[in-house]
């Protein structure tokens, strides 16, 4: 292994172990994600034609919000403790340690919210044939999360106020992503193809992935002065 | 000797009294632009065949929506040149274009939506352009409540410089929407490969204003520019001696 990809695979583990040990940080956005959830057929009425019509556009809201709420724990510990000025310090370019703890992020939230989603797609009466277009979706989208929120969080990270900051920050960058996934899976109940937006997500998480990292470590080095 | 004017004016002071001495002058063309635009527009140009004299709101609405993605592009272009060079005067330029922008956007969003009612019978759609007119305007929002959240003058202009610059995707996508998705805002007809497929007895007055709100800019912009410069420079000798009463 080069000394970069050491760094790298040093940074992930070590974010995934720090969370790994305060399990129930890690539960929050999932239990998050299930009352937003849980909310709608309230809201709506348990009618099972409705619920599958909005079941789509509920999941992805839900994610959304869920994923927006979990950001902060991105750079939050590490920013309080000082250990993210060492990782800026080190030799190694602070792209890839920005990476490696998006993925961690990605690993710790996006993750286990895309699993779970399949779970409350169930409850949400979503008809078998949409469910692999949700995971797909899912699967592209929440990283496209994860990544573009970091920069919102590397702007934020350690202001006053900064978590509702942050929100206002971010949602509106996360529009295009909610706006595709949803479109794709709401094609699948109509009986259309799903991959034009499926297209699209892979083109913007492939955007996000390579744009992202560098406009979050430049505004971790804005922020640290 | 371009070169030297860049020197001299990137200089605070020398930046304070240049954008002092430029603003009445863009203020005054600001007024003749805008008062000849809208005599043009609303008396001289003829009324629109489909949509009668309610179609004159185009002259409002249409160099709004140019200048509200024009600012943005600005902010985001002064932002960068602020933070790869540390241009402290381009830093000031971004976080002075922001206001303007945004309620430049604020002003497509409301002249949209008169024009809507009486030609498409509602106020509102979720049409891509529509909607990604309105993600502008919390870019906008998002980036002023930014400066806002940061003390720090110096490091609030590069964040903001971060912010503005992932935001720019949404420029194109604005532009490109009509063409992208073919919803209930109509295509482009002034900016086009076959040329403006509108009258020139109209386009001349749309023109007109699209430069008296540039020039309106422009001159808020100034004088925004001189508060920033006034703000950023408030320990110097030279705004010291300004508020002592010195000229």
């Amino acid at each position: 292994m080069t000394p970069i990809l050491r760094a790298f695979v040093a940074v992930l583990l070590r974010d995934v172990r720090l969370a790994l040990r305060h399990q129930g940080e890690l539960l929050n956005p999932l239990l998050f994600f299930l009352i937003v959830v849980t909310m709608f057929p309230l809201a709506l009425g348990p009618d099972k034609l409705t619920l599958q019509a909005h079941a789509p556009a509920v999941i992805w809201v839900a994610a959304v919000l869920a994923s927006s709420i979990s950001l902060d724990m991105m750079f939050r510990s590490d920013f309080d403790d000082g250990s993210l000025e060492q990782l800026l310090l080190s030799p190694c370019p602070d792209v890839i340690l920005v990476f490696a703890k998006i993925l961690a992020h990605w690993l710790l939230t996006g993750a286990p919210l895309t699993a779970f989603a399949m779970l409350l797609s169930v409850f949400l009466y979503l008809p078998g044939a949409a469910v692999f277009p949700l995971l797909m979706t899912l699967l592209l989208g929440t990283p496209v999360l994860s990544l573009v929120g970091s920069v919102g969080v590397a702007l934020t990270v350690g202001l006053r106020g900064g978590g509702m900051l942050l929100a206002l920050l971010v949602l509106p960058l996360y529009m295009p992503v909610l706006i595709f996934a949803v479109a794709g899976v709401n094609n699948t109940l109509k009986g259309l193809s799903v991959f034009g937006e499926i297209y699209i997500l892979a083109a913007m998480l492939i955007l996000a992935a390579t744009l992202c990292p560098f406009a979050t470590a430049a505004s971790l080095r804005i922020r640290m002065g | 000797m371009f070169g030297q004017a860049i020197d001299k004016y990137a200089a605070p002071e020398n930046a304070y009294t240049l954008a002092g001495r430029l603003a009445p002058w863009f203020g005054w063309v600001t007024m003749f632009l805008l008062l000849a635009g809208l005599w043009d527009s609303l008396f001289l140009a003829p009324a629109d065949e489909e949509q009668g004299e309610s179609y004159r709101i185009i002259f409002l609405h249409v160099p709004a929506a140019w200048m509200s993605m024009f600012v943005y592009v600005v902010m985001a272009g002064a932002g960068a040149v602020g933070l790869v060079w540390k241009v402290k005067l381009m830093d000031a330029v971004a976080r002075a274009s922001a206001p303007t922008g945004a309620i430049f956007t604020f002003l497509t969003l409301i002249t949209g939506m008169l024009w809507g009612k009486p030609m498409w019978g509602t106020w509102w759609v979720w049409d891509a352009r529509l909607t990604s007119e309105l993600i502008l305007l919390f870019l906008y929002l998002g980036y002023i409540a930014l400066q806002a959240a940061i003390d720090d003058r110096r490091t609030a202009a590069r964040a903001g410089a971060v912010l503005a610059l992932v935001g720019v995707v949404n420029i194109p996508i604005i532009h490109y929407s009509v063409m992208w998705w073919n919803t209930l805002h109509q295509g482009p007809t002034i900016v086009r490969a076959e040329g403006p497929a509108i009258h020139i007895s109209m386009l001349i007055p749309l023109l007109v204003m699209a430069i008296g709100f540039t020039t309106y800019y422009l001159a808020v912009l100034m004088q925004q520019v001189r508060c920033e410069i006034l703000e950023q420079e408030k320990n110097s000798s030279w705004v010291r001696a300004l508020a002592a009463g010195g000229k």
